[in-house]
């Protein structure tokens, strides 16, 4: 993957074979995706599901009985997190190996 | 057959299975699968996850509070699943990669110190034992009412049962036992809760039922909305807390999910860092599915109760009545003498006469529906599958915690193996009794009482985990003085209202409204703040320390994965 390995001593082996430079985009690249998905993660919950439910209640989920402010707190938020952890795992994933730093297969 | 041999049959089973299980993988697939960089896969391995992690809480308190509390038992859902995605985004993988067996390892070395280290232990011993409190009063509640026994009694009971089994090694450490142990109990979950569906909304599938509409075409929601109104409950749609406080509990219920240290041992035992990822994902498809599942049986319960007892005579009332007033956790007192069954909410004026222990729901709702004996059984086989997994996972953290932690990493380095184990199964017997002694005099409801563990865990360990992967600045003095102002912050506030002063535990008195569930979320801001600043006062950490930050924030050149053991 990278051929100009920088020295290290001893103490500070390389981390996934990657030169400082790469290791810091690789790192910003996984907080730029961390804060993107925390943020729809708060909008579901602590937003919809409790500072804006009040106002959500105005409507219904679309083909139920559910109020919308009340049906996040009880349900939309779960549905909402299963989905941006597999979303996470799998942007993940695909920046590992760009980076070549994905764990080799046995 | 009755409810109660159905009951020994069902439980008798599901035991039966669980040591079945644990005897054909431990002889047939140990050696492939733990040792050598195996592990176990990212779908079983979430699906162990969820057995470990649902516990009484989950099971049988949680739909209880949210049928008696509406809107306000949300914070539990949210909270308890809300977790994972910090789990899964902020630690799981790093710590994975970090690949040492239990928290107090990590904070020991990424912050080079016995003393960060012992109050690692110190905090995960104090988080566990809240929790398993919880554990053992809902173990008490179940046998209570299928032995017909008292709740004390029934505790006693549930001690013996959850020391024979976190003692019979390897027992908890065969994740496939849990996969049995979450079959066991996701199906137990979900049978009442389809047969009531059909019955309440004749819609099968009970997560979309609640929000349906009974024979009569009015929505569910709307008529137990209306019924509470007219008995004088609180609102069931809009709930009685205040919004800062549900913030707030959620808050600490996410951050405390996060920072548990039974769930996070469960992803050292997957072979990659990208299996933890996933892992983590399935664990919260599993959990999702009984978490979206209770607050429909929240709804069908709460219904089927006001309607079997508002207004009905005492003499009338079906079997299931009695046999709980005979545990106690079920009163009636026939206040203007009547006959007649009055149950209602502070706002209405007739006096309630009758008291109901919330969490009681779960176990009562297919009784009150007239479901069919076998399931009642089965029910209660789910809730001691849910409850058993869960304490004996946090028994063994406890054990390891004063057996490795302690002992062996910080005090007593020459400790002999032998010597070892004896420590764990001591301390594995004092937890119980310990725990055994606060599920007898629970300070709450299960799930309340559970609630208070994931505060303390929010304050203590998520902070410092967080900034241990996050911050390369951050170290020992921080991170010490860090978990000691967060937890004794979060611990003082919850002795205060909820031991020294119970009288005092309202809205009024609390500070700003928040309640002492909640608290852990200040104490997790307190955590952070201090550590912050105190870092930036004191000398950056060593240089490998922060190679050793650089290297796990990198998952290539993980590990070997890890077994969990047994005691």
């Amino acid at each position: 993957m990278n051929s100009e390995r920088p020295q290290h001593s001893q103490s500070r082996p390389p981390a996934g074979g990657l030169t400082p430079a790469q290791r810091a985009a690789y790192w910003a690249r996984n907080i730029r995706l961390l804060l993107t998905l925390l943020l729809v993660w708060a909008i579901a919950s602590f937003g919809c599901g409790v500072l804006l439910r009040d106002w959500l209640d105005q409507w219904k989920l679309p083909g139920s009985g559910f109020p919308l402010g009340f049906w996040f707190a009880q349900q939309g938020s779960i549905i909402t997190f299963v989905i941006l952890v597999f979303v996470y795992a799998w942007r993940m994933n695909k920046l590992d190996r760009e980076f070549g730093v994905r764990e080799e297969e046995d | 057959m009755g409810v109660q041999a159905w009951t020994f049959v069902l439980v008798g089973l599901s035991f039966a299975l669980y040591i079945g299980v644990a005897i054909w993988s431990r002889a047939g697939s140990t050696k492939e699968f733990y040792v050598a960089g195996g592990g176990v896969p990212p779908l079983a391995n979430g699906m162990a996850t969820a057995a470990d992690w649902m516990s009484a809480a989950s099971f049988i308190s949680m739909a209880g509070i949210i049928s008696f509390a509406g809107y306000d038992g949300s914070v539990y859902l949210m909270g308890w699943t809300g977790g994972y995605v910090l789990l899964a985004l902020l630690l799981a993988p790093y710590l994975r990669k970090f690949g040492k067996f239990t928290i107090p390892d990590f904070v020991g070395d990424r912050y080079e110190s016995n003393t960060a280290r012992i109050v690692a232990v110190l905090c995960a011993i104090f988080v566990s034992f809240t929790y398993v409190a919880g554990q053992m009063a809902g173990v008490g509640i179940v046998l209570s009412r299928f032995l017909e026994v008292d709740q004390t009694t029934g505790v006693l009971i549930g001690m013996g049962i959850v020391f024979f089994y976190a003692v019979l090694g390897g027992m908890k450490g065969i994740t496939y036992t849990q996969v049995a142990q979450y079959c066991v109990l996701i199906f137990a979950y979900l049978v009442p809760a389809i047969f009531l569906s059909i019955l309440m909304s004749d819609n099968p599938i009970p997560m979309l039922g609640f929000g349906g509409s009974g024979a009569d075409g009015v929505p569910l929601l709307q008529k137990l909305e209306g019924l509470h109104r007219e008995l004088g409950f609180a609102s069931y749609m809009d709930g009685s807390k205040a919004t800062i406080d549900v913030f707030m509990i959620t808050a600490a219920l996410m951050a405390g999910t996060a920072g548990l240290p039974h769930v996070i041992v469960r992803f050292y035992t997957v072979p990659k860092v990208r299996d933890a990822r996933k892992s983590v994902g399935w664990a919260l498809v599993f959990i999702a599915i009984l978490y979206l599942t209770a607050p429909a049986i929240a709804v069908f319960a709460r219904t089927n109760l006001l309607q079997t007892v508002t207004d009905q005579p005492y003499a009338e009332m079906p079997e299931w009545f009695t046999k709980w007033e005979s545990t106690g956790l079920l009163q009636w007192e026939d206040a203007n003498g009547d006959g007649l069954i009055q149950y209602t909410g502070p706002a209405s004026a007739t006096a309630n006469e009758l008291e109901v222990n919330r969490d009681i729901m779960v176990l009562a709702n297919p009784e009150i529906a007239a479901l069919p004996d076998w399931v009642i059984g089965l029910v209660a086989a789910g809730a001691l599958a849910a409850a058993l997994s869960t304490a004996a996972g946090l028994l063994l953290v406890v054990s390891t915690a004063i057996s490795h932690d302690l002992l062996k990493r910080a005090l007593m380095p020459t400790i002999t193996e032998k010597g070892e184990l004896r420590a764990a199964r001591i301390a594995a017997g004092v937890a119980v009794v310990i725990a055994g002694y606060f599920g007898i005099n629970p300070p709450g409801y299960v799930a309340e009482t559970v609630a208070l563990a994931f505060g303390l865990a929010a304050s203590s360990f998520f902070p410092v985990l967080l900034l241990g992967i996050f911050s390369k600045r951050m170290n020992r003095a921080g991170a010490i003085t860090g978990m000691i102002s967060g937890i004794s912050f979060t611990a003082g506030y919850i002795v205060y209202f909820q031991f020294l002063h119970r009288e005092l535990s309202t809205p009024e008195h609390w500070w700003f409204g928040i309640s002492p569930q909640g608290i852990g979320a200040v104490g997790m801001v307190v955590n952070l703040v201090v550590a912050m600043l105190v870092s930036r006062l004191t000398a950056p950490p060593s240089r490998g320390v922060q190679a050793m930050v650089e290297e796990i924030r990198v998952p290539k050149g993980s590990g070997p994965a890890h077994e969990i053991e047994g005691v």
